[in-house]
């Protein structure tokens, strides 16, 4: 008893924000940390039962790196999303359009790859914006908003692309002017240890750096985070609400439309189908990042993380030899057991404090 | 709290487990040579004839006392798909066996594993790609011929003037189908005509099948290219009262089909016999392995096979097995 009171009276002004916390713990409250170790433990998982079936070779890691890049790249847009408090169901589906135009507009039309590459984007920068402007104008949870332009964008790729061509499935991107620059910059492999990797990986850690830098160190960053704790406080300290929100749904499209670049130069064909349930992984990427579903809190590292943890669970029981069939029990199994952790170390996180 | 994560990992860990020690058990202790193969195909597993496959796949490899895996996406994504085959070839089998429904995306991930020494069986679509892309032989049915063989049946059955009626314009395979068809017909001496029809609206098909019958009461045989076009001209031709007058046919099987042909309503149906796209591969890669053998052929042809009203009662059998 004496000695409590003693302590107390060492440091009687002691402002509970600057009380020194341990560094361990400091580390654990960050929202990627699940994430982090999760990689680590479903690594160490697949090494031990499947290291002698090509898991651990470079030609394995090269493999599931490709898969995680794929939905990272998805993944941090929509992390970044999430943390400013919205959905985008509709990343898939601009995925499937985009790749589309690209291939309808040079295939069928002639144009240069280039120029059909940036009609796409635009594409995905208006899908963005209608996306961003009813949802904010009308007050409508993102989630309908968006989940009604899944279905507008997938059902119109499909129709348009019968009408145009009779077909759904279509190739001959490889013959197009501009391709040979086109396939340098989005499906160039890079031969590391006899295998090789997919340039998607650098994409996807060049826009996971970029998404980092932007919500930890930019004013823009602090507005993300703001707008997705509490909106009415962030609007009343003056910060652009709408704008912010609005950029962020453009950079889901745009996340979208660089992943089917990156697929349709490296198949040099697209499908109307293509990114059917993307917007799901990279939701459930996010989530077992450590982005919260409500909204304000999370990291892109995290979602990095979660894409690999989703990457190398994918491909890793293929590499187990168990049927793909069973991917998404595992899959579902996982995402419990990331919210689980990551509910566990939040309310850590708020013990600290005291 | 923590006990629960730790309950939750611990049968996350069993699950993972349970799943991979059991398909090592199945063949481990009796193996021939230790092979091991892994097929990758397109078929998702809810897809009913894709199991048929699968089933000639597991038992192919109890036959041969050999380790086989089947992976499959589990959606129609070539891109997944060709990342499983990426996958299948890192992890170093003895075998692959692939069906290439789109070869843009994945004929060079095929290719990737040709060049890693990899003997390659494709199997179902791509027959016409296989060669080039340096598999060893293609295992299924060739459409043209498939359809040829259907038209060559039908023109013997009497039928003058027939409908090709195809629910699925655009596909490849399926204008394959009707070529071979139009062209066997019109060898010997009888025309055809096309009528695109709707696979998900079974009612608007009938329509459309029961208008062009009347637009053309000339007509006196059908051929549908798969089960979603037979059923429509099948309530066609009931409703017109047409049955045994006008002839019908149809490219694969499904329940329906096979009643209907047993109950004498439908003339045959053109079977590629799936089993055998399952099971062949693993015995010709089993061969390979130990014996070095090859088929001379590019295709293995395992249809156009036909299921009469002489045969459709044991094949409903053996359909009810899974087998067919």
């Amino acid at each position: 008893m004496a000695v409590t009171e003693e302590v107390a009276g060492q440091r009687p002004a002691a402002d509970e924000r600057l009380a020194r916390v341990n560094p361990l713990r400091r580390l654990m409250v960050r929202p990627e940390m699940g994430a982090v170790s999760g990689s680590i433990v479903v690594w160490v998982f697949f090494a031990i039962f499947a290291g002698d079936r090509g898991f651990l070779s470079a030609r394995g890691t090269a493999n599931y790196l490709q898969v995680a890049a794929e939905l990272g790249i998805l993944a941090v847009a929509v992390a970044l999303l999430m943390i400013g408090g919205e959905f985008d169901l509709s990343v898939g589906s601009v995925l499937g359009a985009c790749g589309m135009i690209i291939v309808v507009l040079s295939v069928e039309y002639g144009w240069n790859i280039w120029a059909a590459i940036a009609a796409s984007l635009l594409f995905a920068i208006a899908v963005g914006i209608i996306n961003g402007y009813i949802v904010l104008t009308t007050g409508l949870p993102s989630f309908i908003v968006t989940l009604a332009m899944l279905f507008i964008v997938r059902g119109a790729t499909i129709g348009l692309t019968r009408q145009i061509t009779g077909r759904t499935q279509l190739g001959g991107l490889g013959n197009v002017p501009g391709y040979e620059t086109a396939k340098a910059v989005f499906a160039s492999r890079l031969k590391i240890a006899g295998a090789e990797f997919s340039i998607s990986i650098l994409w996807w850690l060049a826009i996971a750096a970029l998404a980092t830098w932007i919500l930890l160190r930019t004013p823009f960053g602090n507005w993300i985070t703001g707008v997705g704790g509490n909106v009415q406080a962030a609007r009343n300290i003056g910060v652009p609400v709408i704008r912010v929100k609005i950029l962020l749904f453009i950079g889901t499209a745009v996340s979208g439309w660089l992943v089917a670049t990156i697929q349709a130069v490296t198949f040099t064909n697209s499908d109307v189908l293509r990114g059917n349930f993307r917007e799901f992984y990279a939701i459930v990427a996010a989530v077992i990042g450590g982005t919260l579903l409500t909204g304000g809190y999370g990291s892109a590292i995290g979602a990095v993380f979660g894409a690999l943890i989703f990457g190398m669970v994918q491909q890793g029981i293929v590499f187990m030899g168990v049927d793909a069939d069973w991917f998404q029990a595992v899959l579902g199994a996982m995402l419990l057991a990331a919210v689980l952790i990551n509910r566990f170390v939040r309310n850590r996180a708020m013990e600290v404090r005291r | 709290m923590t006990r629960h994560i730790r309950l939750l990992a611990i049968m996350l860990v069993a699950l993972i487990g349970t799943v991979g020690v059991t398909t090592h058990a199945l063949s481990q202790d009796d193996d021939r040579a230790g092979l091991r193969f892994v097929v990758v195909s397109h078929g998702q597993a809810s897809d009913p004839f894709w199991s048929v496959v699968q089933r000639g796949v597991q038992q192919a490899a109890e036959d041969m006392r050999v380790q086989v895996e089947y992976q499959a996406p589990n959606t129609f994504d070539m891109v997944a798909m060709s990342q499983l085959i990426d996958a299948a070839v890192a992890s170093n089998p003895d075998g692959l066996v692939v069906s290439i429904p789109d070869p843009d995306a994945l004929g060079p991930a095929i290719q990737r594993a040709v060049e890693a020494g990899i003997p390659v069986i494709s199997m179902n679509s791509g027959s016409d790609v296989a060669k080039e892309l340096g598999v060893l032989t293609h295992v299924g049915q060739t459409e043209y011929e498939a359809g040829f063989g259907g038209g060559e049946r039908m023109a013997a059955a009497g039928v003058t003037n027939a409908l090709c009626v195809n629910q699925e314009v655009g596909n490849q395979a399926l204008d394959l189908r009707c070529q071979g068809f139009t062209d066997a017909m019109t060898a010997a001496g009888a025309t055809v005509e096309v009528l695109a029809v709707d696979l998900a609206d079974p009612t608007g098909s009938q329509q459309r099948i029961e208008a062009a019958l009347a637009s053309n009461p000339d007509i006196n045989g059908i051929m549908t290219l798969g089960p979603t076009g037979a059923a429509p001209a099948l309530a066609a031709l009931r409703a017109a009262g047409k049955i045994g007058e006008i002839q019908l046919a149809t490219f694969d099987l499904s329940p329906e089909v096979l009643d209907a042909i047993e109950a004498g309503e439908m003339l045959f149906a053109i079977d590629q016999q799936q089993y055998l796209q399952g099971y062949l591969p693993i015995v010709l890669l089993t061969l390979y392995n130990t014996n070095l053998n090859t088929i001379a052929n590019d295709v293995l042809m395992t249809g156009p096979g036909f299921v009469t009203a002489e045969n459709a009662a044991r094949v409903k059998d053996l359909s009810a097995a899974g087998t067919r």
